[in-house]
């Protein structure tokens, strides 16, 4: 039953893409209602998935791969829906609505959704460090497609060549200060989830806790470039790209990782 | 009810005879004492225009007559030679519709239009010149108008060298009112491209030219301040925006030396407006991290695509606009009909919009 409310969902996400899609192809962009409706509609029914395998699991709903993606996808979709229309950055909907659809594409068709044979015993603590770590990365998602979202409009502007898209995305600027807040958001809410992962009263994973470092170094490089000034702005929307791609996968090692050798 | 539109437009006419009948913007009560039962006329640049509804049909002489104040084609006794055109009832309709969405217009898509429409119907209607008919007609009008805006892209961009610049710069630094813009040389183009960019927000504005008089002098009319012509180079580390329009016969600027002034503002773009011929910017500048080069021909180009742009939507918008002429005709010969039947008119009982008849 639960499946078919992430099947809505992802068709709901879908419809958001291919009407971008659809308006691309005719020249004809303009960041409506109904990509913001069809994303909001799609995050309620991703809740709703959630909240039902929370409740047949009775703990957050973190344990196995495909619920770390459909959780990840939540994030992204919950983000966007507090960043987006707050910086007027409407159009972040149509870059948005293709990642989630990937994530929740892939964690459908894959063999992921494996059940634990045991119930894992609920661990407040342990879930409030991974959820709060996988909100953050829906907060780098976001500035991954902000850093998309400039580059595009980098790219028209240096070449002088100005499509229909150019027309309605955010000026660069506006674009690069939610670029920083986003990363901003994401570190701190990173930060958190690292640091509440030490008092769990587990011995967490060396391989765990090399990767989160390696994420939180990466994430606190670029910060700390864009800080003092070392980092132009393009290499800062080029790393985000970079830095999510290395999250993501580092993500997926931690929870196979997790997986194979002990319950989150 | 003749419902119809009596005119001449760039399309039919040059200025000087435009500007013969444009005097005859308040002409209403003439056209109204002439036979119309509601007028209006819409005078611009490009056009003067009769929108009229009457009992009994107004020749276009009669139309032209009242748009002349003194008299003189009286002396000729008719408009024949004259450029005028004539819409009637769902022709005048449908040419409205397209007026108010910019289709007709010099530029295609141009917005200021359905602003002289909007003046010109709120004057008429003023005056009483404007009754239930036109009343809807317009409204309907501007309905279509905005319909055409937002459904299509036919406004999409700008058309002109300085709004494209401006335009531009809106997009790379949002609100102008923080940009601070140096205007190196004192060139016409450079001055209307300040101009634009001082109406768009922005407060901080130097001028540079190597005549510090001619500096001043543009400096004082846009609202700025003059700089020493041997200190643009240190301008440049604070500017956003640069609009270059010198008579050098070398580039000003070029990778050597404006790197280090790119040293010190990794995190903020520049912008630079190429107006001069020779070019004052060399253009490998543009691969600079940060710097966006738009010379005279870029931003042509860009102006260029704006319009392509505006050309393929026309047929969107047609369609759009064609929808409503159907659409407000079926409306009004319904309203026919139910009048017919109160009043015992046969005659129109079985009127759809007619040629002659509304």
């Amino acid at each position: 039953m639960d499946r078919y409310l992430l099947i809505i969902s992802t068709i709901c996400f879908l419809a958001a893409v291919v009407r971008t899609g659809i308006a691309l192809r005719a020249g004809v962009f303009r960041p409506g209602r109904f990509n913001f409706l069809a994303i909001g509609l799609g995050f309620v029914f991703q809740t709703a998935f959630l909240s039902l395998r929370g409740q047949a699991l009775g703990r957050c709903p973190l344990t196995n791969l495909f619920e770390v993606f459909i959780f990840l996808a939540w994030s992204v979709a919950l983000i966007y829906m507090l960043v987006g229309p707050a910086y007027r950055l409407s159009l972040m909907g149509a870059f948005t609505a293709p990642l989630v659809v990937l994530l929740q594409g892939f964690a459908l068709i894959a063999p992921i959704d494996v059940r634990h044979p045991v119930k894992v015993p609920a661990n407040s603590s342990l879930e409030f460090h991974a959820s709060v770590s996988l909100i953050a990365y829906g907060a780098f998602a976001l500035a991954c497609i902000a850093g998309v979202m400039y580059l595009v409009q980098e790219r028209q502007l240096k070449t002088h060549h100005l499509r229909s898209i150019f027309y309605h995305l955010p000026p660069l600027t506006d674009l690069f200060a939610a670029i920083t807040r986003l990363l901003w958001l994401g570190f701190i809410l990173y930060t958190v989830g690292i640091a509440s992962g030490f008092f769990t009263g587990r011995p967490l994973p060396r391989v765990q806790v090399v990767a989160a470092i390696v994420v939180w170094l990466l994430y606190a490089t670029i910060l700390l470039g864009r800080y003092f000034r070392r980092i132009a702005p393009k290499r800062v929307a080029a790393l985000c790209i970079v830095g999510f791609s290395v999250a993501l996968t580092l993500l997926w090692g931690i929870t196979f990782s997790a997986q194979t050798h002990s319950v989150p | 009810m003749n419902l119809f539109c009596v005119g001449l437009s760039h399309h039919t006419a040059n200025v000087e005879t435009r500007e013969r009948f444009a005097s005859g913007a308040g002409a209403e009560s003439t056209l109204r004492a002439a036979g119309c039962t509601e007028a209006l006329v819409l005078a611009t640049c490009n056009r003067v225009e009769v929108y009229g509804a009457s009992e009994k049909r107004v020749s276009t002489d009669e139309i032209a007559q009242c748009l002349l104040q003194n008299g003189e084609l009286s002396d000729r006794s008719h408009s024949q030679g004259l450029p005028f055109y004539r819409y009637e009832a769902e022709k005048c309709v449908q040419h409205l519709f397209r007026v108010a969405s910019g289709l007709d217009s010099m530029v295609v898509g141009e917005t200021e239009i359905l602003g002289q429409t909007k003046k010109a119907y709120q004057s008429a209607r003023t005056s009483g010149a404007v009754g239930p008919c036109l009343h809807r007609l317009f409204q309907r009008a501007f309905r279509v108008a905005k319909q055409v805006r937002t459904h299509t892209e036919i406004t999409r961009g700008s058309v002109s060298v300085g709004s494209v610049a401006v335009d531009l710069a809106q997009k790379i630094f949002g609100d102008l009112a923080n940009c601070r813009v140096l205007v190196l040389g004192a060139g016409e183009t450079s001055e209307r491209t300040a101009r634009a960019l001082v109406s768009r927000g922005v407060t901080d504005l130097r001028v540079s030219n190597r005549s510090n008089h001619r500096a001043h002098e543009l400096a004082q009319r846009v609202g700025g301040r003059s700089v020493e012509f041997n200190r643009w180079a240190q301008q440049c580390c604070e500017v956003d925006i640069l609009i270059t329009s010198t008579s050098s016969e070398v580039p000003l600027l070029t990778p050597t030396n404006l790197g280090p002034m790119l040293a010190d503002r990794i995190d903020r773009p520049l912008f630079i407006i190429d107006i001069a011929v020779p070019r004052d910017v060399d253009p490998a500048v543009n691969e600079m991290e940060g710097v966006y080069l738009y010379d005279i021909d870029a931003l042509r180009s860009v102006a260029e695509q704006s319009l392509a742009v505006r050309r393929q939507q026309i047929a969107s918008a047609e369609a759009i606009i064609a929808e409503h002429v159907a659409d407000f005709g079926q409306k009004v010969s319904c309203e026919l009909t139910r009048a017919s039947g109160v009043s015992g008119h046969p005659a129109v009982a079985d009127s759809s919009l007619r040629p002659s008849q509304l």
